[in-house]
């Protein structure tokens, strides 16, 4: 149960950011034609998800595309409104935050995108980029400039006053995803969101933007969100790790215990799938089916039975309800008897 | 040496870009053993790309092969004439473009697209071509039920599975993958790479598999071949390259991986970005970004690739220290003062 | 002092700097620098229509021995272009047609931009029910034949210029406001409009710094066309004989020079020039809308 913080105490017990049962449906295609053909038009991206993150934790949302996990990114910030459920950030009802809340709420709020050459509007000089949020916010140039200064800093762009006349085609991937970042942290957010935020750069440039946001993270206190498809990324930047399966939640612990004990069918796939860089590693047959099933028409019960090795009769029937197991929640009916 | 399916020596790539040229390939000079699975590895702009293309002849406009020397089964790929590697193409040689997963035609089903290859570039006739895209299909495992499907029935690994039978479709000795699962999730990456993996020895074809991941390298090539500004600054065999490298920036692109099974450590980034190749830094590409630069790797001429021991190649004026320096360049702080 | 103002007029180039740098004049395009030098000849004829003109163009001109100047051939009597039937000096009578084409030209291509542009990017943006108005009404305005439209609007209003305007802004603002919808929806799935979100930036700055900008050139091509459209279209509306006799413009000139048999008589001197006018201003239109889709779809020149 959620519930508001009727005093001082419970403020420290009630969680940050709370996911109450989120879903989020997308109507596809035309409904008319889709009726003929007899396929059903919703996406349900986000279908029943439910966790919370307390203050300063760090939590990987990690699946395969179409897994729901960018949409969930999306809504924590509001760039999408949820079909059902709540989200609460800080005990306040996003769904009702408008006006002067969201306002504020864009100043707690912040995201780091997937591709720096699409984030920064391509006619916009980078000091005219990092100052948009100030105006937004109304801060006197003299200040702006200030600000602007001490973000550069942050994200540790060396000489920042070389770049801030430049236009985002005259930097490196590398650069600009500082730049983003900069921008996210100029209002001094409490809360972020980075979707896949070197996916699209360099290998050799991929570490340092992982070890800013680490180290941001940690000086600024932050609260994260980390979405990857990549499980040895996610294990880099959070303690924590969310592993979501078309739409719904499959499996949520301690980063390291996944990665070291995977326990749904699903996540020991994930786990097993994932390349490492050197050439003694296994190379068995993956404990899981080829072929993601249509978004659009999932199975009944258990979404993952008709891939997984384990299904039984219950699986189709029943959707797995989470279940603890020590310090993790697992649905799978495997672990619910 | 001699069962090399091929041999590539010295291979110049320039682009015109406006009325300057940019050489975006020089002296690329590495082989490709008779049925193996070769890795290509770069980042972007490295030519990894524009060497498998150049090795087709399937370019852009304004691409030119400038020198060198391409010889597959004793013929130079790059002194053929246009119809001459027309005859190759698909029967000897195959490409899998970058995005051949989202070029299938939307309009036409899968068989007639198979179907098309087969029977105007392959000779066959229908009744064969039928048979040959079940085999097809088979091969790469997909049910042949779904020959008859459009390319948007199925999903971006179904279509990297169908490009890869296209590839497959007329018996070629050698294919050319550009960045086959990129765009795949992991799990289907892997179910790729291992019928890939499957096929080729099955077959005993080769394969060039051209990536910016080592860990695929590592999980499936038998060779790789590092390519950095256009060159190729080490080769060999994958265990060997990947547990001991030569090259500095082999050594900083392992350190950036993450890697799922070591215990937890730092990162390490290569500080900088590669350069522009339209005014190349002169001797080593790499030495503005080595920790381990000395004067002379900046002078000009070019860095030869020398043979370090049973084919193993590297083109690094400190080869004889590689040792030590491989011992610094797993400490963080090396390259941090690069900063 | 000096340096001061030259310094400043370096940093901000001013509204009209930044505006001609924004809307890109296709100055690379050989045919849209012949377009503009067209529309510039044009223009400079319309504002020293009073110093270039001979003649009142609806004055009735005698000669000196008080003779109607009526039918009189291009150079005769010292009539450049020569006379109508009526003894009206068809040399003024083309330079005063300038100003009626620019004018209704010019003010139907900005209605047309401005309403299409200012449709197109609330429909794209806001979509939802604002969408669905906004382009149910560009459908209705699909269906309403164009010349019908204005010839009935002028026999409901006034004789007058401004129908033509105003039925065009009525009417054809549909083309531009549907493309521009469609590029404005392509526009706002990228991620520096989301960025521009999650900054705090508003829904109307949102429009209008982050993806205006990049639609101008569109407004600017659908206007371009608009110009010759409506030029046309006025020609044709006062050769029909709903025009307003007052006003001189090439269309009214070619109905009077039809009605008064020019064409059966030979005065090829009187509807030539007003027909050659309307092709040159029409065609610069079409070559600068040229030069506009080279710089929108740069694939066009291969």
């Amino acid at each position: 149960m959620m519930h508001r913080p009727q005093n001082d105490e419970a403020t420290t017990q009630t969680p940050m950011i709370a996911i109450d049962n989120v879903r989020k449906h997308f109507t596809v295609g035309n409904p008319l034609m889709a009726a003929m053909r007899g396929s059903p038009t919703v996406v349900k991206a986000v279908d029943g998800v439910k966790f919370s993150l307390k203050k300063g934790e760090s939590v990987g949302l990690l699946g395969e595309s179409g897994c729901g996990k960018t949409t969930m990114g999306r809504l924590l910030l509001k760039l999408e409104e949820a079909t059902e459920g709540r989200i609460l950030f800080d005990g306040d009802d996003l769904a009702e935050c408008r006006g002067e809340d969201l306002k504020r709420y864009r100043t707690q709020a912040q995201m780091i995108f997937q591709n720096p050459f699409d984030a920064l509007n391509p006619r916009f000089t980078i000091a005219q980029s990092l100052a948009e949020p100030l105006n937004n916010i109304g801060m006197a140039k003299a200040e702006q400039a200030n600000a602007i200064q001490k973000a550069m800093e942050l994200v540790h762009l060396p000489n920042p006053e070389q770049f801030l006349d430049r236009f985002p085609h005259q930097m490196s991937g590398g650069q600009l995803q500082r730049v983003v970042m900069a921008r996210a942290l100029i209002l001094e957010p409490s809360f972020v969101v980075a979707d896949e935020p070197v996916s699209m750069l360099d290998v050799s440039v991929r570490a340092g933007i992982l070890n800013l946001f680490r180290e941001v993270r940690e000086n600024l206190g932050l609260t994260a969100i980390y979405i990857s498809h990549d499980l040895a990324l996610v294990r880099y930047v959070c303690e924590r790790t969310i592993v979501m399966y078309l739409g719904c939640i499959v499996e949520d612990g301690p980063t390291e215990d996944i990665v070291r004990e995977p326990m749904h069918p699903y996540t020991k796939a994930l786990v097993a799938a994932v390349p490492v860089p050197h050439p003694d590693q296994s190379h068995e047959t993956l404990p899981i089916k080829a072929g993601a099933p249509d978004a659009r028409n999932p199975p009944s019960g258990c979404r993952l039975r008709d891939r997984c090795p384990h299904a039984f009769a219950r699986c189709a029937t029943e959707e797995p309800k989470a279940t603890s197991v020590g310090n993790r929640k697992v649905h799978c009916h495997l672990f619910d008897q | 040496m001699s069962n090399d399916i091929l041999r590539v020596t010295g291979l110049k790539i320039s682009y015109a870009v406006g009325d300057s040229k940019v050489r975006a390939v020089d002296d690329a000079t590495f082989s490709i053993p008779a049925g193996s699975i070769v890795g290509l590895v770069g980042e972007s702009g490295c030519g990894k790309t524009t060497v498998a293309r150049g090795l087709t002849r399937v370019m852009a406009k304004s691409a030119s092969i400038d020198g060198g020397e391409a010889l597959f089964d004793g013929h130079d790929l790059l002194g053929m004439s246009e119809p001459q590697i027309n005859q190759l193409r698909w029967r000897e040689i195959a490409f899998i473009p970058q995005s051949a997963m989202n070029s299938l035609d939307p309009v036409y089903r899968i068989e007639k697209q198979l179907n098309e290859v087969l029977l105007q570039r392959g000779g066959y006739n229908r009744r064969q071509a039928r048979q040959r895209t079940e085999e097809l299909f088979d091969m790469v495992g997909i049910d042949p039920q779904r020959l008859r499907d459009f390319p948007h029935q199925f999903s971006g690994g179904m279509r990297q599975r169908v490009a890869i039978a296209l590839a497959l479709a007329l018996n070629p000795k050698l294919i050319i993958a550009d960045e086959p699962v990129t765009a795949l999730d992991v799990i289907v990456q892997r179910q790729i790479l291992d019928t890939l993996k499957e096929l080729q020895e099955k077959l005993g074809i080769s394969v060039i598999l051209v990536t910016h991941d080592i860990s695929v390298v590592a999980y499936v090539c038998d060779r790789i071949v590092v390519m950095y500004a256009g060159r190729v600054v080490e080769s060999g065999d994958t265990e060997t390259v990947l547990t001991a490298p030569y090259h500095p920036y082999t050594m900083g692109l392992y350190n950036a991986f993450p890697d799922l099974q070591s215990s937890e450590g730092l990162l390490t980034p290569i500080e900088g970005h590669p350069p522009d190749l339209r005014s190349p830094p002169p001797g080593c590409r790499f030495a503005p970004r080595c920790p381990f630069a000395q004067g002379r790797c900046s002078e000009r001429g070019e860095v030869p690739l020398v043979d370090v021991g049973h084919g193993h190649m590297s083109a690094c004026l400190r080869y004889g220290e590689a040792a030590s320096l491989r011992t610094d360049a797993s400490k963080a702080e090396t390259w941090a003062a690069m900063a | 002092m000096h340096s001061d103002i030259a310094g400043e007029t370096r940093a901000e180039p001013g509204f009209v700097g930044r505006f001609l740098a924004r809307i890109h004049l296709p100055l690379d395009d050989p045919f849209a620098v012949v377009g503009l030098i067209i529309y510039a000849i044009f223009i400079a004829m319309a504002i020293f229509a009073d110093q270039l003109a001979t003649h009142d163009p609806l004055e009735i001109l005698f000669t000196s021995d008080y003779q109607l100047a009526a039918d009189r051939r291009p150079g005769q009597d010292g009539f450049i272009l020569g006379t109508t039937s009526l003894g009206r000096d068809i040399y003024s009578q083309l330079i005063y047609g300038s100003r009626s084409a620019l004018l209704i030209g010019i003010t139907a291509a900005f209605m047309v931009a401005v309403i299409g542009t200012v449709v197109g990017l609330l429909a794209g943006y806001f979509r939802g029910w604002i969408d669905i108005v906004l382009m149910r009404a560009a459908d209705i305005a699909f269906g309403i034949p164009f010349l019908p439209f204005v010839i009935v609007l002028s026999a409901f209003l006034e004789p007058s210029i401004w129908n033509v305007v105003f039925a065009m802004a009525m009417i054809l603002w549909r083309d531009t406001g549907r493309v521009i919808r469609s590029q404005v929806l392509t526009l706002r799935t990228r991620a520096y409009i989301d960025a521009a979100r999650v900054a705090g930036s508003s829904d109307l700055k949102i429009v209008f710094r982050h993806i205006a900008p990049n639609i101008l050139p569109l407004s600017f091509l659908y206007g371009t066309i608009a110009i010759g459209w409506a030029i046309l279209t006025e020609a044709a509306i006062s050769f029909l004989g709903f025009g307003d006799p007052e006003t001189i413009s090439w269309g009214y000139m070619l109905q009077d020079a039809y009605a008064s048999q020019a064409l059966s008589t030979g005065g090829y001197y009187w509807f030539v020039p007003p027909g050659i006018c309307i092709v040159l201003v029409v065609v610069a239109g079409f070559f600068i809308s040229r030069g506009y889709e080279e710089i929108l779809f740069p694939k066009l020149k291969e």
